[in-house]
């Protein structure tokens, strides 16, 4: 009878502590918790890696057989499935919002930068690795070549593709955003970028989690604020699903 | 003399409410991958080494899957964790608890000693010797050396952010995968302790009770000073 009296507490228990957890979770005190835990990583993780610490790269042998194509894997419009049989030829990639120099880049022009290749890991939110070689200008050559102007915090990466009707988007911090891995890619593996991998261009941010690396890129804006973006949250999930806006943890 | 340090009760149940909320959140997000696999990549079912089963929304958190406020809760749930465990490691060091209940000898690893202390454990509930037991010992030990350590740096190590600031510790860990893999038995090896711990600390309600109050030593039988321990710690140890 004690035994049975002590395991219906145990439950209570549970249920009363899942219940408080919701609770917390749905309370302004919980949201700010949640973003000063989240915060608190972000600040270890710069302070112990510096600004400009490296992802681990890998060699050639070490990448993964294929390389798995996620969210996104293709974009349901006649231009960019006509672009894509021909090679985008007129694809371009606007460079924009707060800067001297608003630059409407071909592939071609994107090709004749400067170029990074760097084999490394692509960690997805939910858990899974992927390993490939990327190639592409850094994300800081462009925004050299269109000179960032006064007051811009982040860089805004706007993509072609709808995902449950919303246009996808993301957004990262300058100190991401002048990170010498972070690069705007157009190949992988040697190749061009396969159409589920974001042809013809994607964003590699190779500190942080896979939805940051926004594919079919159309534009690359300096912006002052995110709120006013979207629902305001700095990217497609982030409005979407409440995921963490710092991919990093 | 109290039998359980401030410091001990203190960590104790912040840890213990810490690793429920990371435990749970945990297997919430387990669904949204339920495959494990060895070495730094790893996408594929048919690569896996164990395909997980779908936990359900009971023993999860939030109790239905929520990837995004799953993560919520485990970063939040990882901080009194992961300094939880730095303190308690300090502590324990300072103030001898390390040195007098988790230290083993040669001889508290022979499968004698374990079968004895197990067997006098069950036969009268209790200890007769002072401290912990050779199975104590061990117990204890793998939890606060191995397994609580493990959860930490294979939950750094599986951070791409981390990564950047300690490549090494993939690198001893195999890969990010394979730390993927260790975080989530280390997981259950911990949840494999807390049964057992639950188990035994519900035979006696004193002993909870103690965790909250500090608990007091019985004062020795004799008034014959102990010579071989300076510290008399006669009370029943359970979990």
């Amino acid at each position: 009878m004690a035994e049975i009296q002590r395991r219906s507490l145990l439950a209570g228990v549970l249920a009363l502590g899942a219940g408080a957890c919701s609770k917390i979770a749905a309370s302004d005190t919980g949201q700010s918790l949640f973003e000063a835990a989240e915060d608190g990583h972000r600040a270890v993780q710069r302070a112990l890696a510096g600004k400009q610490g490296l992802a681990p790269e890998y060699t050639r042998a070490e990448r993964s057989p294929t390389f798995k194509g996620n969210g996104s894997v293709t974009v349901e419009d006649a231009f960019y499935q006509e672009q894509l049989a021909k090679g985008f030829p007129e694809w371009r990639l606007m460079v924009g919002g707060l800067v001297e120099q608003p630059l409407a880049l071909s592939l071609s022009d994107v090709r004749a930068l400067p170029q990074r290749t760097q084999i490394t890991r692509h960690d997805c939110v939910e858990g899974w690795s992927a390993i490939g070689e990327w190639t592409g200008p850094q994300l800081s050559a462009l925004l050299d070549a269109a000179r960032i102007r006064e007051g811009a915090n982040f860089i805004l990466f706007r993509c072609a593709d709808t995902l449950y009707g919303n246009a996808y988007y993301e957004s990262i911090d300058m100190v991401e955003a002048y990170h010498p891995q972070t690069i705007i890619a157009h190949l992988l593996n040697g190749e061009p970028l396969p159409e589920k991998n974001g042809a013809p261009l994607r964003a590699r941010i190779e500190r942080q989690l896979g939805y940051k690396h926004a594919k079919y890129l159309t534009g690359i804006e300096a912006v002052a604020s995110l709120d006013d973006i979207g629902k305001g949250k700095g990217g497609f999930w982030e409005d979407l699903a409440g995921y963490q806006w710092y991919a990093g943890i | 003399m109290i039998k359980h340090a401030l410091s001990t009760r203190l960590w104790h149940w912040v840890n213990a409410a810490a690793i429920i909320v990371l435990f749970m959140s945990g297997l919430n997000i387990s669904n949204a991958h339920r495959y494990l696999y060895w070495g730094n990549y790893g996408f594929d079912p048919k690569d896996a080494w164990l395909s997980v089963i779908r936990f359900p929304g009971w023993a999860t958190l939030p109790q239905h899957y929520n990837l995004a406020m799953a993560r919520d809760w485990h970063i939040l749930g990882a901080w009194p964790f992961g300094v939880g465990l730095l303190f308690i490691w300090v502590a324990m060091l300072v103030n001898g608890h390390f040195r007098r209940r988790l230290v083993t000898r040669p001889s508290d690893w022979t499968p004698a000693a374990v079968i004895a202390s197990l067997k006098a454990h069950s036969a009268d509930g209790s200890d007769a010797g002072h401290g912990y037991n050779p199975a104590q010992k061990i117990l204890y030990g793998g939890v606060f050396g191995v397994l609580l350590p493990l959860m930490v740096f294979t939950g750094l190590a599986i951070s791409p952010g981390f990564q950047a600031a300690a490549p090494w510790l993939l690198e001893v860990l195999g890969g990010r995968q394979s730390a993927r893999s260790l975080h989530f038995i280390a997981a259950w090896g911990l949840f494999g302790f807390f049964v057992i711990h639950i188990v035994l600390a519900v035979t006696d309600w004193r002993l909870i009770l103690e965790m909250f109050t500090g608990g007091r030593i019985a004062a020795p039988a004799a008034a014959v000073p102990p010579i071989e321990e300076p510290i008399t710690e006669g009370a029943p140890d359970h979990g």
